[in-house]
């Protein structure tokens, strides 16, 4: 018998262990050809029994070789704690579990740095949860009936210029127009951002892409989504559906080649465009599609090979604010006629104000919206150094960057967008309000939309495989078998129960302060049981 | 809430009046102060209507720093009404030492300035003189400006007319116009300046209600106006709004109510002027006002108005007779004051209406 090596990786280095109870187990396999990660496999364990088989009980202690279900100790092939296995066991036999020993980060690093996809794993602490909803209309004023009055939650998409620029001549007692105005689009304050047809299974995508329409269609909530790098099919971008969708530019330029060729047939404009400079999940990568995820329509829709697709993590050719304003904004304007919103995403970052200050005294005017994309925003995939050791929270970013926007008098000229972990705890109306009271015109997200259509990820290592391609959820793969697992049109409406929630939610909480509109900048609205949250964001600190 | 109210005649009246307008009223406020803006005045300053005219209140130091700043910049006194008192003891009022009111002629300069220069000249000198007082702590200024005449003061609104004599209808004060209020406003604490209504190169203005977006109005008008400061009521913000749109910005009065209350976004799309209603939500959007409010303000070409929140969460009505038109927050105000008018010409303005009295006392109602 050969000795076992120190180096030989055993399950207890893993981040799962997997629970099996082989006297529930009835054999019938379902968890190992369910298990994306072949993370669990069939063997055969010689086990001490003690079993009766006459009509009597007449108990015999046996040595049987026995079929089991076992885990595979591999770095490769390990547990990602997604459940499938407890999921689909009709006997409650098997499930992962925890487990606190794993050296798997330390024991991974043989092929470079370890890339996975989620949120960061380390910086997962909320300011937001210290802030709460303190400014209550009691007798100062009546606080509204969220069932009964009506409410204005649109917020502006596109530059907007201070009154004494607008073009206005006064002719008859009234105001007119006499000159252009950039294009400004008021929209719902939540953008369904940046997950890309590759790093999403066209499904998934497809689902949420339903949820859009099927909220501005039949609700008439002008919800927006953005593509992601990665294209958008064509058949979308010829239909009238087209003005529900922000066009994504990124580093990589993915999917543009048929955009391009798309936009003499488009009946109709874009939303908007989105240039997006940097993520905040990992600031400093380029996007990434793993070869494993680049199946033969993603290879068309992109026009790339089968190959890993690494977007450069900057702009090549673009070396400062200015250039980028005037290349890639004037471009993009011109592109569409200077009738559609271009905004720019960068990741957070302790430079963002002076981003946000040069945008805010571009002299063409031309930046339609200031994204900012936290350290707790997802990606489908990322070096993990980079999603846990780089980034910047958004919270006090966006209040920085209102706040210096104040300081000039320019406030709501560019409209800022937050994102970055916003519903990370279930509430995105929540989130959103505070947000926008501290100074965003509204905000982004796109985890929580996947985790509505059945992912299973979260900040606690769990699973976080989205750069596999074998999402066991058929969301993140393009894997046809996985991507089977996932029903359209019930994640479809899953979303869209969502939103009409957030609509409900998102009044339920302006209608104590006494507002109809959106509380854009209202951060005495809001209180914090943090001093040290409070001071910083320069709202109340309530004990 | 407080009330407000405002009395616009084509004959002058005097203080009393406005005081019988709003005595009435008193469950609504807590009778804390009392403060009034005379415009179109007669009486002492009936011969000084085309100079400016200073409202202060101060201490005796607080008088000689102001008469060494005009003096100093020229300008040359005409006429003063110093008050004399009446101290009768058991009054409710926390006075100040000297009340002083006192019309100047302008620099000699300022005979060749174009209107916009004296206007600022004025403006900039009441700032100078408040920055002057504010830092020696020894009084207020409320208002510099040609034929306007300020009074505010903490205490029993009874007892601040008794003390100046405001009972007495003595011909001494006494305008074609004058909008009042009888409480210390404010929810903040209790500061001279923090009473309505305010007053602003010609605008003059008091609301009430809460200003729910208080603080986006605020950080947004710091940058917009030198003029604009203090803040220490949450109601001078629908002045220097008032001031912006149709001062600075010079658009029509109308556009004041679609900066304060915009259209909701639904109506926008149906109007044809959506395109310019569109731009001035966006532009202006931190001049919305979204809680419970009535305005009453009179403008520098002395026409009066009133309009309300969105909600209409705020009363305001608007009653007139041949010679007189006034506006109160309660009719019982009205009634007070002007018994035998005819009652089913009473105005209750709505909530998208912008109503405008005219110096002939023609009542028109503007819709949003």
């Amino acid at each position: 018998m050969q000795t076992v090596m120190t180096q030989d990786v055993g399950v207890n280095d893993l981040p799962w262990k997997i629970d099996y109870k082989p006297e529930r187990c009835t054999m019938c396999g379902s968890c190992v050809a369910s298990c994306s990660f072949k993370a669990i496999k069939v063997g055969v364990q010689r086990r001490d029994m003690t079993v009766s088989v006459e009509n009597q009980p007449k108990p015999v202690k046996r040595h049987e070789a026995r079929p089991v279900i076992m885990q595979v100790a591999s770095l490769t092939d390990y547990c990602r704690g997604c459940g499938i296995c407890e999921k689909v066991c009709p006997n409650q036999a098997i499930k992962p579990v925890r487990n606190p020993d794993t050296r798997k980060t330390l024991l991974s690093k043989d092929n470079g740095p370890i890339k996975r996809g989620g949120r960061t794993n380390l910086n997962a602490q909320r300011a937001l949860d210290t802030i709460v909803v303190g400014r209550i209309s009691q007798m100062t004023d009546p606080s509204l009936d969220a069932a009964r009055h009506t409410f204005d939650m649109r917020a502006p998409f596109g530059r907007v210029l201070s009154a004494k620029q607008l073009p206005f001549k006064v002719a008859d007692g009234k105001l007119v127009p006499v000159g252009h105005t950039p294009p400004v689009h008021w929209i719902y304050p939540l953008i369904f951002s940046d997950m890309s047809i590759g790093a999403l299974s066209t499904r998934a995508w497809e689902a949420v892409a339903m949820a859009v329409g099927y909220l501005n269609e039949k609700y008439h909530i002008p919800v927006r989504m953005s593509s992601g790098e990665g294209g958008m099919p064509v058949k979308l971008l010829e239909s009238d559906y087209l003005k529900y969708f922000i066009i994504q530019i990124a580093s990589g330029h993915f999917g543009w080649n048929r955009i391009i060729k798309a936009m003499p047939h488009m009946v109709t404009d874009p939303a908007g465009i989105l240039i997006k400079i940097g993520q905040g999940a990992k600031p400093g990568d380029g996007g990434l599609l793993p070869e494993a995820k680049v199946a033969e329509h993603v290879q068309a829709i992109r026009g790339v090979p089968r190959a890993t697709l690494a977007s450069p993590p900057n702009h090549q050719g673009l070396y400062s604010i200015e250039e980028s304003v005037q290349k890639m904004h004037l471009s993009m304007n011109a592109a569409f006629g200077f009738r559609v919103p271009v905004a720019i995403k960068c990741a957070a970052s302790a430079t963002s104000v002076s981003v946000y200050n040069n945008l805010l005294r571009d002299p063409y005017h031309i930046c339609g919206g200031f994204f900012i994309d936290g350290i707790q925003g997802g990606t489908g995939a990322a070096n993990e150094v980079s999603l846990d050791h780089t980034g910047h929270p958004v919270v006090s970013k966006i209040r920085d960057c209102y706040l210096a926007a104040v300081k000039q008098g320019l406030q709501g000229q560019i409209p800022l967008y937050g994102g970055g972990g916003i519903g990370m705890t279930g509430n995105a109306a929540a989130d959103a309000f505070k947000m926008m009271c501290l100074g965003a015109n509204g905000v982004f997200c796109g985890k929580f939309l996947i985790q509505l259509l059945g992912c299973i990820g979260n900040e606690q290592g769990r699973c976080n495989s989205c750069n596999t391609g074998k999402c066991p959820m058929g969301i993140c793969s393009q894997d046809p078998r996985l991507v089977k697992r996932l029903d359209i049109d019930r994640g479809a409406q899953k979303i869209v129960d969502y939103v009409l929630t957030f609509d409900k939610e998102l009044k339920k909480l302006m209608a104590p302060i006494g507002n109809s509109s959106l509380p854009i900048g209202r951060s005495d609205a809001l209180v914090s049981t943090d001093k040290a949250v409070a001071d910083r964001l320069g709202i109340q600190y309530v004990c | 809430m407080c009330r407000i109210g405002s009395i616009k005649s084509k004959v002058p009246v005097q203080p009393s009046l406005a005081l019988r307008l709003m005595l009435p009223q008193q469950e609504g406020h807590d009778n804390s102060g009392f403060a009034m803006v005379m415009q179109d005045l007669y009486g002492i300053f009936a011969n000084y209507k085309d100079k400016p005219l200073l409202s202060l209140a101060c201490t005796q130091r607080g008088e000689q720093l102001v008469e060494d700043y005009m003096d100093a910049h020229n300008f040359v006194q005409l006429a003063e009404w110093i008050p004399i008192p009446d101290k009768r003891p058991g009054l409710d009022i926390k006075a100040m030492p000297y009340y002083i009111f006192r019309n100047y002629d302008y620099p000699e300069d300022a005979a060749t300035m174009t209107k916009e220069q004296k206007e600022d000249l004025l403006l900039d000198t009441r700032l100078a003189l408040r920055k002057l007082l504010d830092e020696a702590g020894e009084g207020y200024v409320y208002s510099f400006w040609p034929d306007v005449l300020t009074l505010k003061e903490i205490g029993d609104p009874r007892d601040i007319a008794t003390y100046f004599h405001l009972w007495d209808d003595n011909g001494c004060l006494m305008a074609k116009s004058i909008v009042a209020q009888c409480r210390q406003n404010t929810n903040y604490d209790i500061v001279r300046y923090a009473a309505h209504p305010f007053f602003l190169q010609g605008y003059t203005l008091c609301a009430n209600g809460e200003n729910t977006f208080y603080t986006k109005n605020k950080e947004f008008q710091k940058s917009l106006h030198r003029g604009y400061i203090g803040f220490e009521s949450d109601s001078q913000c629908f002045l220097n709004t008032l001031h912006y749109v149709h001062h600075e910005l010079k658009w029509p009065l109308m556009y004041y109510k679609h900066v304060i209350t915009p259209l909701p976004f639904e109506e926008i799309a149906e109007r044809p002027d959506k395109e310019v209603l569109l731009d001035i939500r966006e532009s202006l959007a931190n001049l919305e006002i979204n809680g419970p409010n009535t305005v009453i303000a009179v403008l520098p070409d002395k026409r009066m108005m009133t309009c309300c929140d969105s909600k209409k969460f705020r009363p305001v009505v608007v009653g007139r007779t041949d010679d007189m038109v006034a506006i109160s927050s309660e009719v019982c105000g009205l009634n007070e004051i002007m018994p035998d008018r005819d009652q089913t010409l009473d105005l209750y303005p709505n909530e998208r209406e912008i109503v405008l009295i005219d110096n002939d006392l023609e009542v028109s109602r503007c819709k949003q």
